[in-house]
């Protein structure tokens, strides 16, 4: 049987145009939505690095890794402490500073970059012992790591500033900025997929076993894939502090809580998928900012319903379980959006209006 | 002729026979113990270059074990093994495979959620991303399988790698023709029928360019006219692929017919060794099987 | 306050603590031996067994006991209710989907207690009437122990007994460890799988149910997130004991209990950094003997 395929001079042009109409879109969005709905837009952007840089390590690769949180966050601080100048640094550190620390400074893009390596250099420490380990075990331990980052951020307090957390920090976060590092982390993450290498990162998430006995060496594989992945979320960290201009190591804000969501992203729009984790953060982020709404007070068929907090998460959380359980393979599966599945299904469709 | 040209011509004929029936794996004295278990006692044989090789023996005779300590996922308790003159006791299954032998899997083990392309193209990444194994390989003498660097940065940025993944995918069209499976070509491995399956798993053995191939139980869940193809199957692999085949199999009509020599295992250790018809009518052999299980005489 | 009364007052809330934490362990252990699950969710159950147990003593007026025996109970429902709604229709699935789920379930407790309950901490100590019995002490060669933990430490001794009692005497309990070793032999026999498990769900939760009531009277404060850290803690008691073991994860619990209120009292500069010890050991219990102290190690068959 011999595949439909469009040729790769077509798929680097569609490419291009859809890439160019996005940029159009953006700019139109950033020109005409209000404050509120340009906030959600960066969001969306930004939970799409995270999304799609865990779902290489847990869906591409099949490291059920749980510690995305952690490096996300010390991308978040990295990045932060140096986009501070040292008289603002001075002034928010209650307990004193390291004087390293302090003088440290840089531009916004050596900045996210430095986020971003940090990040990849704690992964690939921790990859040595953690990716040895088997599913479960895995899990936890990347868990646990997170939770050590998070706990000695909460701790040390002239680096971090402990719980207080770093605050004021330049929202220098603008749609261009996070959409252009999405732009790189997607053609990064699809250029790696979309070679012997994502064909090898995929033989070891079917048959770890079986991947060796084809001559791959499965731990520097996992450990290469747990890097790249680490270096987008220390990324992605970057852009959130400067998104959210605070950053505290608190359970709820850089901790397990933002695992979950992003992990909810990735099995919603199917794990194993780019475009999957793309769709995924966008709904989610959508579906979370309109809950919001549950949290305030509001009127049912007249009757008064007081806001109750709390309530996005649980109904985040209902609905999770329920994809989970009757829904496992999401909005893509392991399918991803390309141009050919695209003209496949559209000539398919088109074969059976001619028949009928 | 005077005896110093007789001798000449001795010598000279001695070297031939090596260099024909040069020993591509020697295991030498491999003991295999889990703790209070030996599994295989005291292998000492080799494989000749070329060669079709059975490996029979009742089940638990230690079989698959000798398979998983050649292809280094056990180490061994006692021993060496020894291929194409290096020492390979102490590598690693990736590297062994680079080093140029592969296998199959007694339950089949194929990359489910791949294509069948996929499936063989990934056996052929290891050319590209093992320098410490070529490094073995240049250490003894032997040309590494890739001299270019920094794959993994060629791959993201597709510079100087687009010829490379051209290549490969040629050969594992070619591959995958010869085999028969071009009609399947982008399916998914695990919409395959068994047979077709079973085929797969040899097709991508052979993608990573092995001197060697070891099957195991390739002739498992097959009937009479499934195995009959699959024997010419194999003849046609070794023929034509310049391989070394080693197998493991419980149904005789397949070995017999196939194998040139066979060498027979119970309870870790070699019982008997010779041609099929030496084996057929070995009472020691009989002895092994009678009482246990005998399938397909 | 010399060294030996020191070190005596540390012994005794250790012997407390890890007690507690052997408690929570034991249920993740039988969990994860039948069903090789980690049951995230499991310190969640605990939390709202604590919960329980302190609407039932405050709204119905209900004496501790009784109000804890509800708990245990309500606990023990919740428990087997979870298993036959999130994780039995995942068997059969990859074994992610079912860890996903459990992660899943445990955010979905979490947060259905801070709507229903409210995230502001409620203090346990309404419970009881009569609040003298929490201010009684015993004096130990010179030390001072309050009378609480030693109750605490009492009784998780007599549930142990009555656990490893229902464990190693009575037919479910061989059922259990049948299921641990192979489920389809052992549903060939006759037994009813699903029940078995259910039951040990219910079994484990009423366990951490008990663990949370205790842990409540002598840390007062109840509120939505509390299982999350003991839960964690136990999980990896659990596994430095060894998963699937029950004696292993009273070992694990005893262990890290004892860990973590030396290392708290003999550094206190460190007491920060409390919570990071038990995932700083699981690390290197993991790197270096990751079937645990007295877990066995499984081949995978190639």
């Amino acid at each position: 049987m011999v595949e439909k395929r469009l040729s790769t001079k077509t798929q680097v042009i569609l490419t291009l145009i859809f890439i160019l109409v996005m940029a159009l879109l953006l700019w139109w969005a950033d020109k005409g939505f209000d404050s509120y709905k340009q906030r959600v837009l960066r969001l969306i952007g930004i939970y799409a690095i995270m999304a799609v840089s865990l779902n290489l390590i847990n869906g591409i690769t099949g490291i059920f890794s749980l510690g995305h949180a952690g490096f996300i966050l010390i991308g978040a601080y990295t990045a932060a402490i140096l986009t501070l100048t040292p008289a603002e640094k001075e002034m928010s550190y209650l307990f004193g500073i390291q004087p390293w620390i302090k003088n440290l400074h840089a531009d916004f893009f050596t900045a996210t970059l430095a986020g971003g390596a940090v990040a990849a250099f704690s992964a690939f420490l921790i990859g040595w012992p953690v990716l040895r380990l088997s599913g479960d075990y895995l899990a936890i331990a990347s868990l646990g790591f997170a939770e050590i980052v998070r706990i000695w951020a909460n701790n040390a307090l002239t680096v971090t500033n402990g719980p207080l957390g770093l605050k004021a920090i330049p929202e220098y976060s603008t749609t261009w900025w996070i959409y252009g590092w999405l732009l790189f982390t997607v053609v990064f993450i699809a250029s790696l997929v979309y070679s012997s290498y994502g064909r090898a990162l995929k033989a070891i998430r079917e048959d770890r076993i079986a991947a060796e006995a084809m001559g791959i060496n499965v731990f520097k594989h996992q450990l290469m894939s747990f890097v790249v992945g680490a270096f987008f979320a220390g990324v992605s960290g970057s852009l959130y502090a400067h998104w959210l201009t605070t950053i505290d190591p608190r359970i709820t804000t850089m901790g397990p809580m933002l695992t979950f969501y992003i992990l909810i992203m990735i099995v919603l729009g199917g794990l194993g998928s780019i475009t999957g984790s793309l769709i995924g953060a966008a709904v989610f982020a959508i579906l979370f900012e309109w809950l919001r709404d549950l949290e305030q007070p509001f009127s049912f068929f007249g009757i008064q319903v007081p806001g109750i907090p709390g309530m996005r998460i649980l109904v985040i959380s209902a609905l999770f379980i329920a994809v989970m359980i009757f829904w496992q393979r999401g909005i893509m599966g392991r399918e991803e959006l390309t141009w050919n599945n695209l003209y496949k299904w559209l000539s398919g469709r088109k074969k059976e209006g001619e028949r009928s | 002729m005077s005896e110093d040209r007789v001798k000449q011509l001795e010598e000279k004929v001695a070297e031939l026979e090596v260099e024909v029936n040069k020993p591509i794996l020697i295991l030498d004295h491999v003991t295999m113990q889990f703790g209070g278990l030996i599994a295989v006692n005291d292998f000492h044989n080799r494989v000749i270059k070329g060669e079709l090789l059975g490996l029979i023996g009742p089940n638990g005779a230690g079989k698959t074990t000798v398979f998983n300590v050649i292809t280094g996922i056990y180490y061994p308790t006692k021993g060496r093994i020894i291929f194409d003159d290096i020492d390979i006791t102490p590598f690693r299954p990736y590297q062994i495979t680079h080093l140029g032998i592969a296998r199959t899997f007694q339950n089949i083990r194929l990359f489910y959620d791949l294509t069948v392309l996929d499936n063989v193209l990934v056996a052929q990444h290891h050319e590209l991303s093992n320098p410490d194994a070529d490094r073995i390989l240049i250490r003894n003498g032997k040309p590494p399988k890739n001299t270019k660097r920094f794959w993994f940065w060629r791959a993201v940025t597709k510079l100087g790698y687009i010829s490379k993944e051209r290549e490969m995918v040629e050969r594992a069209k070619d591959l995958i023709e010869r085999v028969g499976l071009s009609h399947v070509m982008y399916e998914k491995a695990s919409s395959l029928p068994y047979g077709e399956q079973r085929k797969l798993e040899i097709a991508r053995a052979l993608a990573t360019k092995p001197k060697l191939l070891l099957l195991d139980e390739p002739a498992a869940g097959m009937n009479p006219k499934e195995s009959e193809d699959l024997m010419e199957f194999i003849r046609r692999v070794r023929d034509d692929f310049n391989v070394t085949i080693l197998l493991i199999e419980h149904d005789m009509k397949v070995v017999m017919g196939v194998c040139e020599r066979i060498i027979v295992m119970d309870y870790g250790k070699i019982i008997a060794e010779g041609t099929p018809e030496e084996i057929q009518n070995n009472p020691r052999v009989i002895e092994a099987y009678l009482g246990k299980e005998w399938e397909n005489v | 306050m010399n060294q030996g009364v020191f070190f005596l007052q540390n012994l005794f809330n250790a012997l407390m603590l890890g007690g507690l934490y052997a408690l929570i362990a034991v249920g993740y252990t039988m969990v994860y031996g039948i069903l090789r699950l980690i049951n995230f969710a499991h310190g969640d159950i605990m939390m709202m067994g604590v919960y329980f147990a302190f609407y039932t003593a405050v709204i119905f007026s209900a004496p501790p006991l009784v109000a804890a025996i509800v708990a245990v109970a309500g606990a023990a429902g919740l428990g087997f209710l979870i298993d036959r709604i999130a994780y039995k229709p995942l068997r059969n699935a990859p074994r992610i989907s079912a860890l996903i789920t459990a992660i899943g379930m445990s955010f979905f407790l979490e947060s259905f207690a801070v709507v229903v309950f409210g995230a502001v901490p409620k203090p346990f100590i309404q419970i009881f009437k009569d609040k003298t019995i929490l201010n009684k002490v015993v004096m130990l060669g010179g030390a001072r122990i309050p009378l609480l933990t030693f109750l605490v430490i009492l009784l998780t001794l007599v549930i142990f007994a009555v656990l490893f009692l229902i464990v190693y005497k009575t037919k479910i309990g061989m059922a259990m460890r049948a299921i641990s070793m192979d489920i389809p032999t052992t549903a060939l026999m006759g037994i009813n799988v699903d029940g078995v498990i259910g039951f040990t769900f219910a079994l484990g939760s009423a366990l951490a149910a008990a663990s949370g009531i205790m842990w409540a009277m002598r840390y007062p404060n109840v509120y939505p997130y509390m299982g999350f850290m003991p839960g964690m803690k136990a999980f990896i008691a659990a596994v430095v004991g060894g998963i699937g073991s029950i004696p292993g994860a009273v070992v694990g619990g005893l262990l890290l209990g004892f860990i973590e209120i030396f290392m708290v009292s003999y550094f206190p500069t460190m007491s920060g950094y409390r919570d990071a010890f038990a995932f700083i050991i699981l690390i290197l219990i993991l790197m270096f003997k990751p079937s645990g102290i007295l877990g066995k190690k499984s081949v995978e068959k190639v």
